[in-house]
């Protein structure tokens, strides 16, 4: 990588990790440049910043690859701190924090995976653990505005870009989420009067048409 | 050590357990005063489900009544709550690489553990190119926290005695002098600090573990 100055992020559309970074970049104001990769045919960038594990996102700092939506999010908070801190200062309310955003790392997206994957028992086994990750997010939000209090913080970051999925879990495995969990669906309403939110989810009816596409592609139906 | 100044810490553990390891580590460097509880997996205490009701693990650490779990979150808490003898490298990138390879430095080596045939190559493929750039992260320190032990290290220190347990039980060699110096050199020089020695288990008991693990998930699957 050439020692260039500035920001980049390497990214997939409607990666929910992508989303992260984006979601935190935009809260700290910082400019950046947006490469967007074919997963199918992953560019020499890609590889070369990403070895391990030859994923999106990666965070492309003068040069330096971040990898790991987590570790590129406390990345973006430590090096940009004067603006929008997502991370508490305590450090018990820090381990919290890290605690609750790599439960939906987990969780989330390999269950939600699940849902649209699955037939019969397997789905239903599925739905029945995505409904427990559910209450137990909402029992952890609570009556707060947002995960991190009254500021949006790091585990706001981290399971905000899940929301735009909520429909496409809900439609493959007929529950709702307002109906299990309604405070984390207002939570969810609410994030999306921030302007990094609105700015960077996916429709969930274009996720929607993406889990489709996967299905097909996978020989779901 | 760090007295109790009103502190009461307690760690929640189980003898062969690396994420255990990693935090007895931490507190060691830090010269940490605590006491210690040894669970039984197969019947864990009230007292461990009542402190990480949402996966029941070890290890956690408790400090002065509240409760902290993951290995990983617990040694940022410890960094971050006893100033002294500090852990974490204080510039955000080399912190966001340390991060990296504390998860990912372990990939594929239970898989090539517990495979055979295609799968097996494969992980070690994937383990190999792991090892490469972690001898690149070495090159000009003697630790992965430079002069130090340090976060990165006791992260990732499991591998200097789960590696030589697992090329043991496969009799398969990964980690040679010849194809890892730097690697190699760090495993020994981690392995023999005062930091590792006096807290590790016995080789032959951790050895005799992960032979009856290997043993019974080998069964499993066949």
């Amino acid at each position: 990588m050439a020692s260039e100055k500035g920001v980049m992020l390497l990214d997939f559309w409607v990666s929910p990790f992508g989303q992260r970074a984006r979601i935190a970049l935009a809260e700290k104001g910082v400019q950046y440049e947006y490469k967007e990769e074919n997963l199918t045919e992953k560019s020499e960038l890609l590889l070369k910043a990403n070895p391990v594990h030859k994923k999106i996102p990666v965070l492309i700092h003068d040069g330096k690859p971040v990898c790991e939506s987590l570790i590129i999010v406390e990345y973006i908070d430590e090096v940009w701190s004067d603006k929008a801190p997502l991370m508490p200062s305590d450090p018990y309310q820090r381990a919290q924090a890290r605690f609750w955003a790599d439960f939906v790392d987990k969780k989330v997206y390999d269950c939600g995976s699940r849902l649209w994957k699955l037939k019969g028992e397997e789905q239903q086994a599925a739905k029945k653990e995505m409904i427990e990750i559910l209450q137990l997010l909402e029992a952890q939000l609570g009556d707060k505005k947002y995960f991190g209090g009254d500021s949006f913080g790091f585990v706001d970051v981290a399971f905000v870009p899940f929301t735009s999925w909520f429909y496409s879990y809900e439609t493959c495995a007929n529950f709702s989420v307002e109906g299990v969990a309604p405070k984390v669906a207002q939570w969810a309403k609410r994030c999306l009067e921030r302007e990094s939110v609105a700015k960077t989810l996916s429709d969930p009816k274009k996720v929607y048409e993406f889990v489709c596409f996967l299905k097909k592609k996978f020989g779901v139906e | 050590m760090e007295e109790a100044k009103g502190e009461e810490v307690t760690l929640f553990g189980f003898w062969s357990s690396p994420f255990v390891h990693r935090v007895i580590w931490a507190l060691n460097i830090k010269k940490i005063k605590y006491k210690y509880v040894e669970e039984d997996l197969s019947n864990k205490s009230a007292l461990l489900l009542e402190h990480n009701p949402v996966y029941k693990k070890v290890p956690v650490l408790v400090y002065n009544g509240i409760a902290i779990a993951e290995s990983l979150i617990i040694l940022e808490f410890i960094e971050e709550t006893w100033k002294e003898n500090s852990i974490m490298p204080q510039d955000p990138y080399e912190k966001a690489v340390a991060r990296f390879w504390a998860t990912a430095a372990g990939d594929g080596l239970w898989q090539f553990f517990i495979t055979e045939g295609k799968e097996r190559e494969e992980a070690l493929t994937s383990v190999i190119n792991n090892f490469e750039l972690l001898e690149k992260e070495l090159i000009g320190k003697n630790f992965f926290g430079g002069d130090r032990i340090g976060y990165f290290d006791i992260s990732v220190g499991w591998i200097s005695y789960g590696v030589p347990i697992f090329e043991e039980i496969t009799e398969f060699k990964i980690i040679t002098e010849q194809k890892f110096p730097l690697l190699h050199a760090w495993m020994e020089a981690f392995s023999n600090s005062e930091l590792v020695r006096d807290t590790l288990p016995l080789r032959e008991k951790l050895s005799e573990r992960y032979r009856k693990v290997w043993e019974a998930t080998m069964q499993k699957k066949n």
